[in-house]
């Protein structure tokens, strides 16, 4: 089952966030968090452009062979003794979790930090099934103790702050002496840290996601700054990685193209703490590891997107760069976006993946400033596909009436260089009246919009053209 | 190109054209200083992203292609606006199928246009301006002329030729003001947001005047300011750069 979308109510939503004092005061971290972190990375890779280069053109090939790549990787898992499954839907990906928790009775897995489990809702189907999960990241964790969504695809708490999250330690760690001081960050890690030590001990599965694939290995890897993901994957008896389609790389040496472009682009480290390549389960002699490896590979409606306007989209290595250089996230944050992928990334996804009729407001909440695009580790062209969902929008007859039919007035005159000269002429000498040479309105009855936060000012009175064509005749 | 005089077609823009035609006469000015012959065609209306960003892709076509028949005539197009100049240049084509007599009708009349501050710089070479103001001005890099066109320095390069100006630069004045055409008014919330912290910057940066390229960056910025009751002036830059400011700034009452 898909995480059930609220992105119909984006406005809603995003009024809500705009006047939350505390999700404000988060979101104005990120610019100093990430942003200079990123272009401080940036300028110290004298290469990072053309690293650039080299990483859209390894996945612009690998998408045009992923049947191949598959069948490869496919392979060498079986050899490396691993398994294999297929998901068309959420669902099914779901089932095959479970499946796997029940054939080994499993009561609790620990789990590393995947926006495909968040895509999956696997928390909810596991639950159901009788199963723990504890998330491991220190973010996951944070939020899963809220009941909360991630509101950002790598820093999942971003929207908190940390008095927030230490009256929500004291609240649920109770029985942790009260007059314990957690005002330092660090010290909410050490004890979060401590907590989940004996969880990553107990659990009977450990499920991880996966950064990439590799398709001449049958490796999976794994990226995070905690060390969580190693401790999920290698303590318990059975890991099970979740990815979707776009994983995928050809070999390790594209593996490490990437890898050299996804810490800088995200979080504006060189290189993430742990960096963990996985491939298969524990051979013999190795000191330690589990003893079966599955990957769950979900589609949930990408491979629809392979030949569209929308296939680049399948570049995404989910480094969060397009969402921490967003004015729009940074204005409203994750949630406000109503599904698993918020900012520009999800602008596009969202509605390749639950629809445009349902997240049809994502990819129009953009001024197209192109600051994602710029920012892009593989150059994906956001704006451009933001504006192909808004032409299957205006198609599909799905953008709002008042839009429509302000647009074909508009078009109308725009077409008609004469009439239109009449009409801007006749609305720039009557607002100009109107301002009564004050310079500006602070109402204005069509433009409501507009006036609600800011003045009109005031047209000059008589249009270019007209006075153009009386000064030449 | 006629008698060493580059023959200039004025874009003037549909914002220009309405609001604050004062910038399109500014910009004649120049372009002629800079040793142009300057028309603006009459069949000129709009570059028609209201409806390319509306997703109206055929309505789109129909208006370039009156954009690009209006044009085709001069040897270069300018618009004093990096948005509109970026429609031109950067997406007029690719409305087009590839081979297409339009295609390559379009792709031509996009080779030709300019942003008026990186053509007065870029290929007629303009060094300096001749205008005075006594301001201290800060400069908001508008989004499709920043990211779209790579212009910064153009601007900046002209206007530390005015005597008496001073630049400043402000915080983040790469950042998106929040005007985003139709965005400004389907998301007035979100807009608002941005425009807000864009404000913050420009008064934190000490100037008493604010230019820009764009004019509908400029009004929605100056909107802003105007409703906080700053002091702060708005003006397009090509007015600084052709010494015509006697005209009220942006949002200001008529003296």
């Amino acid at each position: 089952m898909n995480q059930t979308p609220t992105s119909r109510n984006f406005k809603r939503n995003t009024a809500g966030a705009l006047v939350n004092e505390q999700l404000q005061r988060a979101l104005s971290n990120v610019p100093a968090g990430f942003v200079d972190k990123r272009a401080r990375a940036r300028d110290k890779l004298p290469e990072f452009d053309a690293l650039r280069d080299q990483a859209r053109d390894i996945k612009n090939h690998t998408l045009a062979h992923l049947d191949l790549y598959y069948e490869e990787y496919e392979a060498k898992v079986a050899a490396s003794g691993g398994h294999v499954h297929w998901c068309e839907t959420a669902d099914e990906a779901c089932k095959a979790v479970v499946e796997i928790c029940k054939s080994h009775s499993a009561r609790t897995v620990t789990k590393g930090k995947s926006m495909v489990s968040e895509e999956m809702n696997l928390n909810a189907a596991l639950a159901e099934a009788g199963v723990e999960p504890v998330e491991t990241d220190l973010g996951e964790y944070i939020i899963q103790l809220r009941g909360e969504t991630p509101s950002h695809i790598i820093a999942p708490a971003v929207h908190l702050n940390k008095d927030q999250i230490e009256a929500d330690f004291r609240a649920t760690h109770t029985g942790l002496p009260p007059e314990r001081n957690l005002e330092e960050g660090a010290a909410l890690v050490y004890e979060a840290r401590q907590i989940l030590r004996e969880k990553f001990i107990a659990a009977d599965i450990g499920i991880t996601g996966a950064n990439m694939l590799i398709a001449e290995t049958g490796t999976s890897v794994i990226v995070t700054n905690e060390g969580n993901g190693d401790l999920t994957q290698s303590l318990p008896k059975v890991h099970i990685v979740l990815a979707t389609i776009e994983k995928m790389v050809p070999t390790l040496e594209d593996a490490t193209t990437i890898l050299r472009l996804l810490a800088r682009s995200g979080t504006g480290q060189e290189f993430s703490s742990y960096t963990t390549f996985s491939t298969g389960p524990r051979r013999e002699g190795d000191p330690d590891g589990p003893d079966e490896y599955h990957v769950v590979i979900l589609d949930n409606g990408r491979t629809k997107m392979l030949g569209s306007d929308f296939q680049e989209m399948l570049r995404c290595i989910r480094c969060g760069a397009c969402l921490n250089h967003c004015p729009v996230y940074q204005a409203v944050g994750g949630h406000a976006y109503g599904w698993v992928y918020p900012g520009p990334m999800g602008a596009v996804l969202t509605p390749s993946l639950i629809g445009v009729d349902e997240a049809g407001h994502l990819p129009n909440a953009s001024t197209f400033c192109g600051r994602c695009e710029e920012v892009c580790p593989m150059r994906i062209p956001l704006p451009r596909m933001m504006r192909n969902w808004r032409e299957r929008e205006f198609e599909r007859h799905l953008s709002p009436a008042t839009v429509r039919s302000g647009l074909s007035l508009w078009a109308f005159f725009a077409k008609r260089p004469r009439l239109y000269r009449l009409a801007t002429g006749f609305a720039a000498r009557f607002l100009h009246l109107w301002c009564g040479g004050d310079g500006k309105l602070e109402t204005l009855r069509f433009a409501g919009g507009w006036t609600k936060h800011r003045d009109f000012p005031s047209p000059e009175g008589r249009t270019f053209m007209a006075q153009w064509k009386n000064r030449n005749g | 190109m006629s008698q060493d005089r580059p023959h200039v077609g004025l874009f003037v823009t549909c914002l220009v054209d309405m609001m604050r035609p004062s910038v399109g006469f500014a910009s004649v000015k120049l372009l002629e200083q800079a040793g142009c012959t300057v028309d603006a065609p009459a069949a000129q209306t709009c570059c028609g992203q209201p409806a390319y960003n509306s997703g109206d892709r055929a309505t789109t076509r129909q208006i370039a292609l009156d954009m690009i028949e209006a044009f085709e005539p001069f040897d270069y197009v300018v618009a004093p606006s990096g948005s509109c100049a970026g429609m031109l240049r950067k997406h007029y084509p690719g409305l087009f199928e590839q081979g297409s007599r339009e295609r390559e009708r379009a792709e031509a009349v996009a080779a030709k246009t300019y942003e008026l501050t990186s053509f007065l710089t870029g290929i007629m070479k303009m060094k300096s301006v001749d205008a005075a103001l006594d301001q201290n001005a800060t400069y908001h890099d508008s989004c499709s002329g920043y990211r779209e066109l790579a212009i910064k320095d153009q601007p900046r390069k002209l206007l530390k030729t005015v005597k008496g100006l001073t630049l400043t630069e402000m915080k983040d004045a790469e950042i998106c003001c929040g005007f985003g055409g139709t965005f400004c008014v389907k998301y007035p919330d979100i807009s608002n947001n941005m425009v807000t912290k864009k404000i913050a910057n420009i008064e934190a940066s000490g100037a008493d005047l604010l230019l820009a390229g764009d004019l509908g960056c400029l009004m929605n910025m100056a909107g802003k300011l105007k409703r906080q009751g700053s002091k702060v002036q708005v003006r397009h830059v090509a007015e600084v750069l052709a010494g015509a400011t006697d005209m009220p700034a942006i949002a200001e009452r008529d003296e």
